[in-house]
């Protein structure tokens, strides 16, 4: 078998090992929360009677051990049970959501990766000259701003002063794919500015660090451009710790916008989240956080496999 | 009137000029803004609601857990949607009387405890079936069943027996209420096929509008009901209800024009909204209330000089101007106001008096330890600040109130009705019998004062089954003169319900009831 393989097969399993440890954590966690799923359900009205009909019905006296494996069993094959709330089946209303949340990371990042790798390259390039220093200080002061700020003041830009988008985001099924990229304009400015200098200072750190090497000055002084230094030397031996910046700033626009989602209305996992946490749905909270688990460790076995590949040392192990 | 206004006027009421520009122009022509506004609303009138087009709501108040169950509405967006799908019995009217929907009369005995209501014929459901009495007396079963969890179990507890006989609907109480088809207003209580036992969330009802789409905490599209039997209300062809939680989005979206009309203005901001092109602030004084409580069981509380001493030692104008902006009214410590029927407007106002707070508080004989009230931004807008402007006024006279911020999460389980003084608000209620008995009848579940007062209750159960007016009036009036004096409520103020409105809505009526036209906004306005 081919090594690299062998390599993303090898994570790829320690990742449902680690998922399985998230999963027993995820339940204890929420079994240590005062009050249980029968006292959340029926409320303030709960009567001694009631409160053991449900249990009982619910399976809520069964040892914690048979209802973890019961609730792990329900995860393997699709069946994350119904919200206590409104009775609707969490894996189809999970499925939309995450949907939504893809849709906006995805365009956030489409735009914010290669826009801060660029940004990275040029600001080395003039490492300590004007583009650098205007370059750091843009991104600085867009990271700096809270988010709610910055979409406060991108609404009020470009909805009143140049009315030219919708502020409020929500996407629907059936929507068109241009509809839906005019109606997540905002927000994605928003997390673009967000998570531009994260990217940007790594990407310029990395590559300045490699253009101490010897190599660097080898090319310099046999007369490489400086550009082409740059592009054909240096970045490839800095893309290891790029692409780790790069997966945390990716992770954290799939589980991490909760803020920005509310501001603008858009129905994704975030506020789904904050919405059955508020009302105890405990159900829920343990899917979901067992889903942005998933989307943690899936992207950081991702950001391993690459800076693996990337580094020559670590692909041809002795 | 010139012939040119008449001219204006009548385009304005088409729609053909919008109401800016028509206000504009009446002005120039030397007509005051209000005799403008009045010319139009009439002309508009007289020109006929618009039918067509669609009609979107911005609306703060909905979350992802919501359900189409009629039974388990409680925040804003739920509350909106059943008024838009549903059909109650009845409805209140802004000037509260009943308006009769599925009901067509109700008549009761002598001594108030045996009600009749007959049902309208050929009410038609969405789905094509016919309103029956039958279902009717379902609904309300389900209604009473402990495991629905409805809003309005209170409301229909009192009912010992119901049964259909035709197309009449009898209703036997356990005791005398004079108000029972006010009850039957209540937002929970839509009528649904069967009473919505086999699905309580299908959304099936007799209201103008059907449900087309149902997202929880995102969206309710509606398209209209082509049979609704009322031609006064369904103009739109579809409307929709929008969740749209933060306040600057919200608004921002009112500006845009991607909704018509939104909930809550921010006080605050409502001064700004004014001057904005193609937008109108409506301000309905309405029953709702920002109150602060003292439970009467607990010390120091249990203390009415205590009571008393902090009652005087409160502004209310000052609230009402830097709390409310403006949009609201001073309250009196007791939960009702000139929205309700028999209201008493002889109650004298109770003002801010730092020397007479100081001389309860002295007598009350407290040992000048701190007071605690509790508060959060969760009871009521602007509590915080609310909280310690008391604070401040208090200390002015000397009582060592001090304030402690509580968080959101959590504020409804942890700190009302229970810690013993802390910021809360209520929503109104139709008739002073069914607010009282929420929450100040000695034995009511929400009674978060605990207020134990033999002579209330007596005189709230005496004036319950009481079919005279005057004396019901009379029992009333000593009922709120014995809350504002011994009761635990600090009641500064009534808060108006603030909407934002473009201008491109016509048919809108201020609504005391609740906000938002008591919910109908999407069902009886339309596009002019």
């Amino acid at each position: 078998m081919h090594p690299i393989l062998k390599l993303v097969i090898q994570r790829l399993a320690l990742g449902l090992l680690l998922l399985l440890a998230i999963s027993a954590v995820i339940f204890l966690g929420v079994e240590a929360l005062p009050g249980d799923t029968a006292q959340a359900i029926l409320g303030q009205s709960a009567t001694p009677q009631a409160l053991a009909n449900l249990r009982e019905q619910m399976g809520l006296n069964d040892p914690a051990l048979t209802r973890y494996f019961h609730w792990l069993g329900g995860v393997v094959t699709g069946d994350l049970g119904k919200s206590l709330t409104n009775g609707t089946d969490i894996a189809t209303a999970i499925g939309q959501r995450l949907g939504n949340t893809l849709f906006l990371a995805g365009c956030a990042a489409v735009i914010a990766v290669p826009l801060a790798l660029t940004l990275g390259l040029i600001a080395a390039r003039y490492a300590g000259k004007w583009p650098d220093k205007l370059i750091s200080a843009v991104t600085l002061t867009t990271i700096s701003l809270p988010e709610f700020v910055a979409a406060y003041f991108v609404i009020y830009l470009l909805t009143q002063v140049f009315p030219i988008f919708q502020p409020v985001a929500m996407v629907f099924p059936g929507m068109g794919f241009w509809a839906k990229l005019n109606a997540v304009a905002l927000p994605v400015i928003v997390l673009v500015m967000v998570v531009l200098a994260h990217m940007m200072r790594m990407t310029r750190a990395a590559i300045l660090n490699v253009m101490q090497s010897a190599y660097i000055e080898t090319a310099e002084l046999k007369g490489v451009p400086p550009m082409q230094v740059i592009w054909r030397h240096a970045f490839p031996n800095a893309i290891a710790p790029i692409v780790q910046v790069v997966v945390l700033n990716l992770a954290y626009l799939v589980v991490g916008v909760v803020v920005v989602e509310v501001v603008f209305g858009y129905n994704a996992l975030g506020q789904y989240l904050v919405d059955h946490v508020t009302k105890r749905d405990l159900p829920v909270v343990q899917a979901v956080g067992l889903v942005f688990a998933a989307v943690y460790i899936g992207l950081n076995i991702f950001a391993d496999v690459v800076a693996i590949i990337a580094n020559p040392r670590l692909r041809h192990p002795k | 009137m010139s012939q040119e206004l008449k001219y204006l006027l009548m385009q304005a009421a088409k729609g053909r000029i919008s109401r800016r520009t028509f206000l504009g122009k009446a002005a120039a022509a030397g007509v005051t803004g209000a005799m403008a506004n009045t010319l139009l609303a009439r002309a508009a009138r007289a020109e006929g609601p618009k039918k067509g087009g669609i009609i979107r709501a911005g609306m703060q108040g909905g979350e992802s857990t919501n359900s189409l169950d009629p039974a388990l509405a409680a925040s804003e967006a739920p509350f909106m949607t059943n008024m838009t799908w549903g059909e109650m019995l009845v409805n209140v009217t802004p000037t509260g009387e009943l308006d009769y929907r599925i009901a067509e009369e109700a008549s009761s005995s002598a001594d108030a405890t045996e009600w009749t209501f007959k049902i309208r014929k050929g009410v038609e459901y969405h789905d094509g079936s016919t309103v029956t009495a039958e279902d009717v007396v379902a609904t309300l079963k389900r209604h009473t069943d402990e495991k629905s969890q409805s809003g309005a179990l209170g409301i229909v507890q009192g009912i010992s027996d119901m049964k259909a006989e035709g197309d009449m609907v009898k209703l036997t109480l356990a005791s005398a209420n004079a108000d029972l088809p006010y009850l039957m207003a209540d937002y929970h209580l839509v009528i649904q096929p069967g009473g919505g036992v086999d699905k309580p969330d299908a959304g099936i009802g007799a209201g103008a509008y059907k449900v087309e789409v149902f997202e929880p905490g995102v969206r309710v599209g509606f398209t209209k009901h082509a049979n609704y039997f009322d031609s006064n209300a369904g103009h739109a062809d579809q409307v929709e209800i929008l969740v749209i939680n933060d306040n600057t989005a919200r608004t921002a979206a009112l500006q845009s024009g991607q909704v018509h009309m939104m909930n809550r203005v921010d006080p605050k901001i409502a001064a700004l909204l004014k001057g904005a092109t193609g937008v109108r602030i409506e301000a309905a004084a309405g029953k709702g209330h920002y109150v602060f409580i003292m439970r009467c069981d607990e010390p120091p509380f249990d203390n009415n000089d205590m009571r008393m001493a902090l009652k005087y030692a409160i502004n209310r104008e000052e609230m009402v101007a830097k709390i409310l902006g403006g949009l609201g009214s001073v309250g009196n410590d007791f939960p009702i106001n000139s929205s309700y029927p028999l209201f008493d407007d002889t109650i004298e106002q109770r003002a801010y008096d730092p020397a007479k707070a100081k001389e309860y508080y002295d007598k009350s004989g407290h040992d000048g330890s701190p007071i605690i009230l509790r508060t959060g931004n969760a009871a009521f807008p602007g509590a915080v600040d609310a909280a310690n402007l008391f604070a401040a006024s208090a200390q002015a006279a000397g009582i060592p109130l001090e304030v402690k911020l509580e968080p959101d999460d959590g504020y409804w389980s942890n700190v009302w009705n229970v810690a013993p003084f802390c910021a809360s608000y209520w929503g109104g209620r139709p008739v002073q019998d069914q607010m009282y008995s929420t929450a100040y009848l000695s034995t009511a579940d929400w009674n978060d004062t605990a207020f134990k007062n033999a002579a209330f209750d007596e005189l709230l159960l005496a004036a319950r089954g009481e079919l005279d007016e005057a004396k019901r009036k009379e029992e009333y009036s000593k009922m709120a003169h014995i809350l504002r004096d011994e009761g635990g409520l600090i009641l500064p103020m009534f808060n108006d319900w603030v909407e934002g409105v473009r201008d491109e809505i016509a048919g809108w009526v201020n609504d005391p009831n609740q906000e938002m036209m008591n919910g109908l906004a999407l069902s009886r306005c339309w596009l002019a």
